[in-house]
């Protein structure tokens, strides 16, 4: 689960990282009023979604007097943001945050996340901040340095490595050696998944601040963490996956046309890339999982019904724990207010396979049966191109 | 022969009384599993399924001489149970909970680093030797005894190719499934040791996922130490970026762990690889011929 800037410098600060001043404001007056309470000479509006990117698209802006914060805000509220990380479509900022200007000496990337490899908590960290990292990891990749945290603390050579690193001297390095410490028990003790603070700066008076921070929590780990749970933002969710998710379906919006209920995250993905090999694109990523009921299976359906974008619906059940006839009641279910509107190919095998035939069949539903994937896809390939023509 | 587990190898279930542990301890004595008994606190001296109910794992191993685990317990309480079943001396131990947190996986790695034991999954299909002993959720009737080494980072995916070798004839040896989770137990490198050393496996099938560098590393050690034909398919070439495609560790993050960058690392490495996951069967069956 994500989390906005302004909730994760919240969060940082219980930690005792330091994190500049600012408001939060939903009105341009909130936030005219919010620049003038920080004092100073000089004040940031802050777009507050889900994505990184925002400065390039605009939707971050130095103020230096209240008339700028006000055209700013006016400028930024409302609009919609359309930044690498938020494909084509953009997202609706609704939330600005205004926080003082601080005197920027030098940049520097910083971020946690569990590294796979070491199966340990890695720092890592550059000298080039405030730039878009992966460009940075292609073009001159000695400029980042990757640390694995050894124990359950940092050690003082673990942090000094990454001080020295990233140029800093002196007084600075204790500095350092003390973020990175509290960076580290706030990733660890809020379960994080990634913590990233692009850039980290160094002020003109010598001290290290976290000016933009990303937050990214375990969803596996939420129930221990009432607390974040609390700061989820739904209107920066796709509606879509939102309903899914309540129904314990995976479910993820994609750009195709041909709708897919699959059971299995793999063969979910597997499902998806077949249906590329023939020429089509998928609709979405819908794993209904194993302990799935006919409820959510008539959910799953609606949700494909309803989706525009869907000129044909793919079904691919390998049922182990999932059973077929689930599967095809749910159907029965969402047909009683969701008409088929596009055609429906099935493939399903494995437990209860007769039983589910035998429902569809029997209610003269008017479903193409497949009998492998292979045949699946090439059947729901043909379907949306001719509803498509 | 097969690797990890047969007819003879001593299993319990922690979890055994819940609803999923009854249905699967069911299905695993079913197909002929030597199941000797279970694991819940607090239920010791019950019988369940005609088996004993221990209240740890540490009695199951010394009443009853337990040698592998698969674990039913739900997620805030998994990562604890892994590390129970080893410090009880369990050699195999089989996770099938989804959804445990990843910092507590780490730290049960951990704990768990040194001892002997091996450890498949978490959130994983388990582990098959066809015709002998299933420890695992994966059914049991499309399974054939052969000649084929499957190891997965999917469940259904899994199935998918396992129907395909039993349809061509070819069967399997041991089918691995290691689990969708970023921080799991056994992976590629450790299955292709085993299967390369095993009598019974003439090929191996493996199937991977975006996110990661399990694959990466897997294609390395074949490169250099596996002999037998692999044959592999990547699931994911078309999932978006930043999207966690229902497994915790099917993500592509900054690039990294795309199913084209693995494709080439298999390929590179003498892999023949199929972007069809409906071929894996075939194309065991041509270079087997």
């Amino acid at each position: 689960m994500n989390i906005h800037e302004y909730q994760a410098k919240a969060v940082l600060a219980e930690f005792g990282v330091p994190v500049p001043r600012g408001k939060l404001a939903l009105s341009v007056d909130e936030a005219v009023a919010a620049g003038e309470s920080l004092g100073g000479n000089v004040c940031v509006v802050k777009a507050q979604i889900h994505a990184g990117g925002r400065g390039k698209a605009g939707g971050v802006r130095v103020c230096k007097s209240s008339d700028e914060v006000r055209a700013a805000a006016s400028d930024i509220l409302g609009c919609i943001l359309v930044t690498k990380q938020t494909g084509p479509e953009g997202k609706q900022v609704n939330k600005l945050y205004v926080e003082e200007g601080l005197n920027i000496a030098s940049e520097f990337y910083l971020s946690l996340l569990v590294d796979r490899e070491s199966e340990k908590v890695a720092f890592v960290v550059s000298p080039e901040g405030g730039m878009d990292i992966e460009d940075v990891a292609e073009k001159t990749p000695e400029k980042i340095l990757t640390v694995a945290i050894q124990s359950d603390t940092i050690s003082a050579a673990e942090s000094q490595s990454m001080a020295e690193f990233l140029g800093l001297k002196g007084e600075q390095l204790f500095k350092f050696a003390d973020l990175a410490a509290r960076l580290h028990k706030a990733f660890c003790e809020k379960d994080a998944a990634m913590l990233e603070i692009n850039p980290l700066i160094l002020t003109a008076e010598g001290d290290l601040v976290t000016l933009d921070a990303k937050f990214i929590v375990d969803d596996n780990a939420i129930y221990r963490h009432p607390e974040l749970a609390e700061l989820r933002d739904l209107s920066e969710e796709d509606p879509r996956e939102t309903e899914a998710a309540e129904h314990e379906l995976n479910y993820i919006a994609l750009d195709g046309n041909i709708g897919c209920m699959v059971n299995g995250a793999g063969l979910a993905m597997g499902t998806m890339d077949i249906i590329q090999l023939k020429g089509q694109k998928p609709a979405n990523f819908l794993d209904v999982g194993g302990g799935v009921t006919v409820d959510a299976v008539c959910e799953a359906f609606k949700l494909l019904f309803e989706d525009k974008q869907v000129k044909a619906i793919l079904v691919n059940i390998f049922g182990g724990i999932v059973r077929c006839d689930i599967i095809s009641n749910g159907l029965m279910e969402a047909i009683k207010t969701h008409p088929m509107n596009v055609p429906v190919i099935m493939r399903l095998v494995g437990t209860n396979e007769a039983e589910g035939r035998k429902i569809v069949k029997d209610a003269g539903l008017d479903v193409r049966w497949a009998e492998d994937l292979d045949q699946a896809a090439e059947f729901a390939a043909a379907a949306a191109q001719e509803v498509a023509a | 022969m097969s690797v990890l587990l047969d007819r003879n190898t001593r299993v319990i279930c922690q979890g055994f009384t819940g609803q999923q542990g009854s249905f699967h301890s069911d299905q695993m004595i079913a197909y002929g599993t030597n199941f000797v008994g279970g694991v819940t606190p607090k239920k010791g001296g019950q019988i369940h399924m005609d088996r004993p109910v221990f209240n740890t794992v540490a009695e199951a191993v010394e009443q009853e001489g337990a040698e592998a685990s698969v674990i039913f317990v739900p997620p805030r309480f998994a990562a604890a149970a892994i590390t129970e079943a080893a410090e009880a001396g369990i050699k195999l131990i089989v996770c099938i909970t989804e959804g445990i947190p990843v910092m507590d996986m780490l730290k049960t790695k951990e704990k768990i680093a040194g001892m002997d034991c091996t450890l498949i999954g978490p959130n994983c299909p388990g582990v098959i030797t066809p015709g002998q002993a299933k420890i695992g959720i994966m059914p049991g009737h499309i399974h054939l005894p052969g000649r084929v080494g499957v190891i997965s980072r999917s469940g259904t995916l899994t199935y998918e190719a396992v129907e395909q070798l039993t349809q061509t004839g070819l069967g399997q040896s041991t089918c691995i499934g290691m689990g969708g989770d970023p921080i799991h137990g056994i992976n590629f490198v450790d299955s292709m040791a085993l299967f390369e050393a095993d009598d019974q496996t003439e090929g191996i099938v493996m199937i991977g996922e975006i996110g990661g560098s399990d694959e990466e590393d897997g294609a390395a050690y074949i490169r250099d130490h596996v002999s037998k034909p692999v044959v592999a398919f990547i699931a994911g070439a078309t999932a978006p970026e930043g999207k966690r495609m229902g497994h915790a560790g099917a993500i592509i993050s900054g690039g990294k762990g795309t199913a084209e960058a693995k494709f080439e690392a298999l390929e590179e490495a003498g892999v023949s690889v199929v972007r069809n996951p409906t071929l894996l069967g075939k194309r065991m069956l041509e270079l087997l011929a």
